[in-house]
């Protein structure tokens, strides 16, 4: 009896421990991967790096401007593209649907986020890349555009059903309408929410790769407008990475570095201005 | 299934409050400025409330009682609509303000001229100034007035100008439970509305916020109709100048407040006053 | 009273009410407008994913009527006989998950019971919000690091201890090149922990509190508590947990692609390079030899979306029944 309960207190032990353990070695899996992306990246951190183009193959120098300019305006047109959408759908989910109807556009919404992003990213091809015959930012930003819907969609939708009734209540009762009570009161009293939803979406679809690699495909140069293919900061990390070139994969880690620190800032800062969200403030 | 309540015409009665009446002159004839007549009111299939007909004097302060759940606040937002905001709700009967029916009207229109303020006091998440000012800026404005102007007017009839005159850009939610009530009744006046409804509005504040309300609702009389739900009978017995007893779904007696606390006509209201229920 | 410079004629909701002018102007009011458009872009939703699917479908025929149902058993992919067969990338991506399952579940559920049952409020609001954020990091990160840091160590130090130890067992069996399945498998095992992590802890701390007070006042240890009342009580949210995790497994992509030797093969040993469907994918589609290659290619995009959207469902089916017990738990 007393040794029974005395290999079940070390097995308690024990176990927790390792609990411990698990969490310890989860948590430090982030660290780690800042560090080393920070004690590489940042030496290959260079003027050159944000102001030139790639130098030709198997050639030392060069810069990955066109990358971050190509990101930039695959974001934009991600943002153009997939934000009003999911934005305005949501506020039909959480305003005006019906009950049918509503679960069916939820229930296509998550469809749509569950939806690996290659698999994106081939839907664009066969819609967007294969009528025009070739690549183009605009597949690309389309892609990111058509992962951002499902995102935006369910966050809208979450942060004005947290709306309080009575609010809605007041503004009708001095005589708004309706549209109009949703549009001055409703859409402002969530507007943190929001757009934090949004930004964290923004910020998920930056460092996605798998649906840009057959929409904007990438590029050594720079590309003019919207119609040619793009390098974009994610493509080129990648072949950078599997490249045999040393200098190449300096620059991939630099590369990776400067995307995981844009990621990482949007998501903290995201967070911290929804937690403090929690008292509403300010008028 | 009786109710008791004036034939149209009621004589001016004062409250406790007021004075004394003037026997010799002729007593002034005061107009029904909402009347309703065979109100039935049903939540999907379930009836709540039974054939209700009364009228709200114009100008005077109108008290609703009785037990909770007893339907006072249900009626209460039929007056102006609000009960068309859930839906599987259905009001039979006629609703009349200045004798035309609030069916008819324009539901935008019917709240801009009754107004309400609910229990719990809702200001939205903006300044002091934008709370006052929503209703203006929706509605718009008169000719010839800045919302500058109104607001003050509208925080100065709700008793809180003094108060937040130095803060009007500060979050309507940095006052007091008591002070955002007032905002809400400034808010609710800034669009100048003939009739205000008010639903409990002191239940959840404290002894002294609850007397600066009252004290103000007995100076807004003099320019607007007011009708007050309340579960505090003392509170009616101090404000209105005319009370109606509900219970169950059914107006069991209106008329004078003096005349329903002191010589009621009915039973279930001696009993209810009394303290025998409720 | 103040007159109004701006009316807007809004009808009534439903209800008694409106009977007036409404019939008389049916002009369209500022309420239905905004239902209007609303709705528009809401449909618009709707028919994006009706066309996705169509689309896969549609640009796959080829493939489809070529292969039939061989498509999914045969284990050659040639596209230059044309040939192509689907089994190698299945193989993969289920050697892969189920490699990244057994890494991943034991240590994201040790850490959920750690984070759920154990630590203190503040340090396990701190350390999820960390792991939230590791679920942040982009796949081609991850597969940057899987490169240059997993690979070297799998060939140098892991793979040869494992294959010392267990060398006899045929999954262990072979050349280790680094790259390969296990890498792959352990890369994958990165990117889903923080799922299974987050989700499990949630219905963890969803379970009542009067279960662990039952337990423990009839003498239980802390560990027994947990192990044998509260985990079984949150099983089927805990499963969900890992199909969701599962789910998003076999979607990844970048990770994967880069540190699993890109070999259309079906072998046996983990440390054999390999292909999952989403990383065949990424590798030959921009380079896709014809029209047949290509539908092959958008065929295996079907099967993984078909398959992933299956697994989704099933996860979500399992919490929401266990939130639900929870909560109606008396």
């Amino acid at each position: 009896m007393r040794f029974r309960d005395y290999r079940r207190k070390i097995i308690n032990v024990v176990m927790l421990s390792l609990t411990g353990l698990c969490a310890l070695a989860s948590v430090s899996v982030l660290f780690f991967v800042l560090g080393y992306l920070f004690v590489h990246g940042f030496k290959a951190l260079s003027w050159d790096f944000f102001t030139k183009l790639p130098a030709p193959v198997g050639e030392s120098g060069g810069g990955m401007a066109n990358a971050i300019i190509g990101s930039a305006k695959l974001l934009l047109i991600a943002l153009l593209s997939g934000v009003p959408v999911g934005l305005i759908a949501g506020i039909y989910l959480a305003e005006f649907s019906g009950k049918t109807f509503g679960f069916t556009v939820r229930y296509v919404a998550d469809l749509l986020n569950g939806v690996p992003s290659i698999v994106m990213g081939i839907f664009i091809y066969t819609v967007i890349v294969l009528p025009m015959h070739h690549f183009s930012a605009l597949a690309g930003g389309l892609a990111l555009g058509a992962m951002l819907v499902p995102i935006v969609l369910r966050s809208t939708e979450d942060f004005l059903r947290a709306v309080p009734r009575s609010l809605r209540e007041a503004a009708l009762a001095l005589g708004a309408s309706r549209w109009k009570a949703i549009a001055t009161v409703v859409i402002p009293a969530a507007g943190r929410g929001i757009t934090t939803g949004v930004l964290l979406a923004l910020a998920r679809v930056a460092g996605e790769t798998a649906p840009l690699l057959f929409t904007s495909f990438q590029s050594q140069y720079w590309s003019q407008g919207f119609n040619q293919p793009t390098a974009s900061l994610p493509v080129m990390i990648y072949t950078y990475a599997i490249s045999p070139y040393e200098n190449w994969h300096r620059q991939a880690w630099a590369a990776g570095f400067i995307l995981l620190m844009l990621v990482l800032v949007a998501n903290i800062g995201a967070r911290l201005i929804l937690s403090r969200r929690a008292s509403p403030a300010r008028g | 299934m009786e109710n008791v309540a004036g034939s149209g015409v009621m004589i001016s009665a004062q409250g406790p409050d007021r004075g004394v009446d003037q026997p010799e002159k002729a007593p002034a004839k005061s107009v029904a400025k909402v009347s309703v007549e065979g109100l039935n009111f049903f939540y999907g299939p379930r009836q709540v409330l039974f054939n209700i007909s009364l009228e709200i004097p114009e100008g005077k302060i109108t008290a609703l009682i009785g037990p909770s759940g007893c339907g006072k606040s249900t009626f209460l937002r039929t007056l102006n609509r609000m009960h068309e905001t859930v839906s599987n709700t259905r009001a039979e009967g006629a609703v009349l303000l200045d004798g035309q029916s609030i069916f008819d009207m324009d539901v935008v229109q019917l709240r801009r001229r009754v107004g309400m303020v609910f229990q719990k006091s809702n200001p939205f998440p903006k300044s002091i100034f934008e709370n006052v000012a929503y209703g203006l800026r929706i509605n718009g404005l008169e000719r010839g007035v800045t919302i500058a102007e109104v607001v003050e007017k509208s925080l100065r009839r709700a008793a809180l100008w003094d108060e937040v005159k130095d803060q009007l850009h500060k979050s309507a939610y940095a006052l007091s439970g008591g002070q955002q009530q007032r905002l809400c009744i400034a808010r609710a006046l800034a669009i100048d509305p003939e009739v205000l409804l008010l639903d409990e509005p002191c239940s959840a504040l404290d002894p002294i916020a609850t007397a600066k309300i009252e004290d103000l609702l007995l100076d807004l009389v003099a320019s607007c109709t007011i009708v007050i739900v309340t579960h505090n009978m003392q509170q009616a017995a101090r404000v209105a100048d005319h009370t109606g007893f509900f219970l169950l779904g059914k107006l069991i007696e209106f008329n004078r407040t003096d005349v329903i606390f002191k010589k009621p006509a009915r039973k279930e209201t001696e009993d209810y006053i009394t303290g025998r229920f409720g | 009273m103040a007159t109004t410079t701006d009316i807007l004629p809004s009808r009534s909701g439903n209800g008694a009410g409106g009977r007036l002018s409404s019939w008389k102007r049916r002009l369209l009011t500022g309420d239905d407008i905004a239902y209007l458009i609303t709705l528009a872009f809401a449909v618009g939703v709707v028919l994006l994913g009706v066309l996705l699917v169509l689309q896969l479908w549609w640009q796959s025929s080829l493939a489809r009527e070529k292969f039939g149902w061989q498509f999914l058993i045969s284990s050659v992919w040639n596209p230059v006989t044309e040939q192509f067969g689907a089994l190698p990338f299945i193989y993969g991506t289920l050697v892969t998950s189920a490699v990244a399952l057994v890494v991943a579940v034991p240590l994201g559920l040790g850490a959920a019971i750690f984070l759920a049952e154990l630590a203190p409020r503040a340090l396990s609001e701190v350390m999820t919000f960390v792991i939230e954020l590791l679920a942040a990091i982009p796949s081609v990160i991850i597969g940057l690091l899987g490169i240059f840091v997993l690979v070297p160590v799998l060939r140098i130090y892991i793979g040869p201890a494992l294959q010392s130890v267990f060398g006899f067992l045929p999954i262990f069996a072979g050349p280790i090149y680094g790259v390969g399945l296990m890498a792959a498998g352990l890369v994958l095992a990165i990117m889903i922990v923080p799922f299974i992590i987050t989700v499990s802890r949630e219905i963890l701390l969803a379970v009542p509190a009067d279960q662990r007070e039952a337990a423990l006042a009839l003498g239980a240890t802390k560990w027994e508590s947990t192990w044998k009342v509260v985990v079984p009580y949150a099983r089927s949210g805990i499963i969900g947990s890992v199909f969701l995790a599962l789910a998003r497994a076999l979607g990844e992509t970048m990770a994967v692609t880069m540190v699993i030797g890109n070999a259309p093969l079906v072998s046996t040993s983990l440390f054999a390079p390999g292909n999952t469907i989403a990383s065949v994918i990424a590798n030959e589609f921009a380079e896709a030899m014809g029209m047949l290659n290509l539908q092959a290619l958008i065929e295996l995009g079907l099967v993984l979306f078909a398959v992933t959207i299956v697994i989704n469902a099933l996860a979500r089916l399992l919490v929401l029944a266990t939130t639900r017990r929870g909560s109606t738990h008396p």
